[in-house]
């Protein structure tokens, strides 16, 4: 009987099956962040285990509240600074070098087909676009893995969903995640691992798979993983070409990671997208989708683009492809963050941050602040913003707010228009 | 072990996301005494008052796929700084129910009917109940009636309420 790429990883990782179906698997990477990591520190220097299992497999970065807004928030950077020091934690980045956590690791090349990767964050899961099991954890998970390099999964069912057909132009990989959130509902992969198959799938760049994979625990799922194929070995052949003799090398010892033909799934569902047109969320649940063309008239404050869903560099270009030569409406708070230093550096010298500013919008440092109401763009009670993020539920970007999750295309011509509405990238 | 006993919150709705449980501004705070008075508090639901309704109260019984959302622990930390150590809800959101047991605090899965039972039965009256985790047992009492009702909880699971959680039963064992 064959294996699906989930079972696959967890053969390889795993440590100990100490009750039924519980695995404990050995992890090949953990990721940290300044919000959930701090409280894992303190509890760790409390029980006097300040240890960690292995600082070249530990990465860190401040990205939710960055620079800091006060001093509760410069202190959970300080906490997570001054512990990468003490521990030898190379690869750290702070404020300079900082961006949205699940857009900087993989540009760093931290991640491979076949990793096991924990981070204190729900959107971990966006790593499984290279062929890796990445869950997010809460901290309780996350100390352990710091401090012993293991965590827990139930042995992994999956639910295959096949993406096939061809997309209509300005219909996007955003617009793709939503229909399979709104078919799947909230619930709907919840304990379950999503692989993301179809020749969609296969036709995706890395941006493209990553804002897939980004969303698969708003259907619930575990992880959501897309399997690997030259694709992921082009974008990772810069930080491989040393240990492989080809990208075809590369490519073979990948794809033992891939799921065999005769796997058995849990679940299976095939959504042709070939009629598929841009959507939104219209509620407080990433399952409440419609199309942009049946939101009428909804009048709009802020407009966001940017976080780990869609703050990459292919984001930029397609909103700033629509702004060019526009102006937002006057009504409206434009605001984009560019993921990374790497992306906000490349767009800068592609004139894509020039198209924003002349188009009215407010260009802001790599953070994933707004998105979860933190900082960089909270709303006010019974405002409404269009974003590019991904969490709808109430009260997300502020208390009595609400957000309208869609693509960067729809985001930038809702901007334009001053209402939820179709890019022109999109013909009707 | 904690104590896994007390009044009932009835929260009537599926789906309440851990922003309901403890908004994102709040997780700025590294102590977890800083969570309780604000658990629930953008929660939207008729005849709900987080200022009045949580006081008193141990134990949740809600609806479906309770927890869904973001990984913060801050939702089991803010539940526990208010004295509930235990859910019962027909299903969880898979950090959310990992979370509590880490904890060393309860999420019990019951199925639709049996919640729908609890709800009907118990849901308007000032009803308590215990939990006995050797027997897997929940006990419900109201002024005019108690049931007892069978609930499945893994070894593994067990294990961590009955060690304190897994930061203790990892050190031990790896």
């Amino acid at each position: 009987m064959g294996k699906t790429i989930a079972e696959k990883i967890f053969k390889t990782h795993l440590v100990d099956e100490p009750f039924g179906d519980v695995n404990v698997l050995k992890l090949d990477m953990v990721f940290c962040h300044e919000i959930t990591t701090p409280t894992a520190i303190q509890d760790l220097v409390n029980r006097g285990k300040d240890r960690v299992f292995d600082p070249k497999k530990i990465k860190a970065v401040i990205d939710h509240v960055t620079p800091a807004k006060d001093s509760k928030t410069a202190m959970q950077g300080k906490i997570l600074r001054e512990w990468a020091k003490r521990h030898g934690i190379k690869d750290f980045f702070d404020i300079g070098q900082n961006g949205v956590c699940h857009a900087i690791f993989p540009e760093k090349g931290f991640v491979r087909p076949g990793f096991t990767i924990i981070m204190g964050d729900s959107h971990t899961c966006t790593h499984g676009a290279f062929g890796a099991f990445a869950a997010g954890v809460g901290t309780t998970d996350l100390e352990v893995g710091i401090l012993k390099g293991v965590c827990t999964f139930k042995t992994p069912q999956t639910y295959k969903i096949e993406i096939v057909g061809t997309l209509s132009k300005g219909v996007f990989a955003k617009d793709i995640i939503l229909k399979v959130i709104k078919e799947l509902t909230v619930n709907g992969a919840t304990n379950m691992v999503i692989e993301f198959r179809g020749n969609i799938v296969d036709e995706m760049n890395m941006d493209q798979r990553m804002t897939l994979s980004n969303m698969a625990v708003e259907a619930g799922a575990t992880s959501g993983i897309c399997l690997p194929d030259m694709t992921t070995v082009d974008y990772l052949w810069k930080f491989i070409k040393d240990d492989y003799s080809s990208r075809q090398e590369a490519l073979e010892v990948f794809s033992r990671f891939r799921s065999d033909d005769d796997a058995v799934y849990t679940k299976l569902k095939t959504i042709d997208v070939s009629d598929l047109v841009p959507l939104t969320t219209f509620g407080y649940k990433p399952d409440n989708v419609k199309s942009v063309s049946q939101m009428k008239e909804i009048r709009l404050d802020q407009v966001y683009i940017g976080s780990c869903t869609n703050g990459r560099l292919e984001d930029l270009r397609i909103a700033a492809k629509v702004l060019k030569g526009h102006t937002i409406s006057k009504h409206i708070r434009g605001i984009v963050s560019p993921a990374t230093p790497k992306i906000f550096s490349q767009a800068m010298k592609e004139g894509i941050l020039k198209i924003f500013m002349d188009s009215g919008f407010c260009v802001t440092n790599p953070t994933c602040g707004a998105c979860l109401g933190m900082s960089n763009g909270v709303l006010a009670d019974s405002e409404v913003a269009a974003a590019t993020t991904n969490r709808n539920f109430n009260g997300r970007m502020g208390k009595g707010g609400m957000v309208h999750l869609m693509s960067p295309a729809t985001a930038a011509a809702s901007a334009i228009k001053g209402e939820i509405s179709n890019s022109n990238l999109y013909c009707e | 072990m904690k104590e896994f006993k007390g009044k009932i919150l009835f929260l009537d709705r599926s789906d309440i996301n851990t922003d309901e449980i403890i908004p994102a501004k709040y997780l700025t705070e590294i102590e977890k005494t800083a969570m309780k008075p604000h658990l629930l508090e953008d929660l939207k639901l008729d005849g709900f008052d987080s200022g009045i309704d949580i006081k008193d109260k141990a134990i949740i019984v809600t609806r479906e796929n309770f927890g869904c959302g973001s990984s913060r622990e801050h939702a089991p930390w803010a539940l526990e700084e208010n004295g509930i150590a235990v859910v019962i809800a027909p299903s969880f959101a898979r950090i959310f129910r990992q979370n509590m047991y880490n904890c060393g605090m309860l999420a019990i899965e019951l199925s639709q009917d049996r919640i729908n039972t609890i709800f009907n039965e118990f849901g308007k009256a000032t009803a308590q109940i215990s939990v006995d985790i050797e027997a897997s047992e929940i006990v419900i009492q109201s002024k005019d009636q108690i049931k007892t009702i069978e609930f499945k909880i893994s070894e593994f699971d067990k294990t961590l309420i009955q060690t304190g959680g897994w930061v203790e039963y990892a050190d031990m064992h790896y």
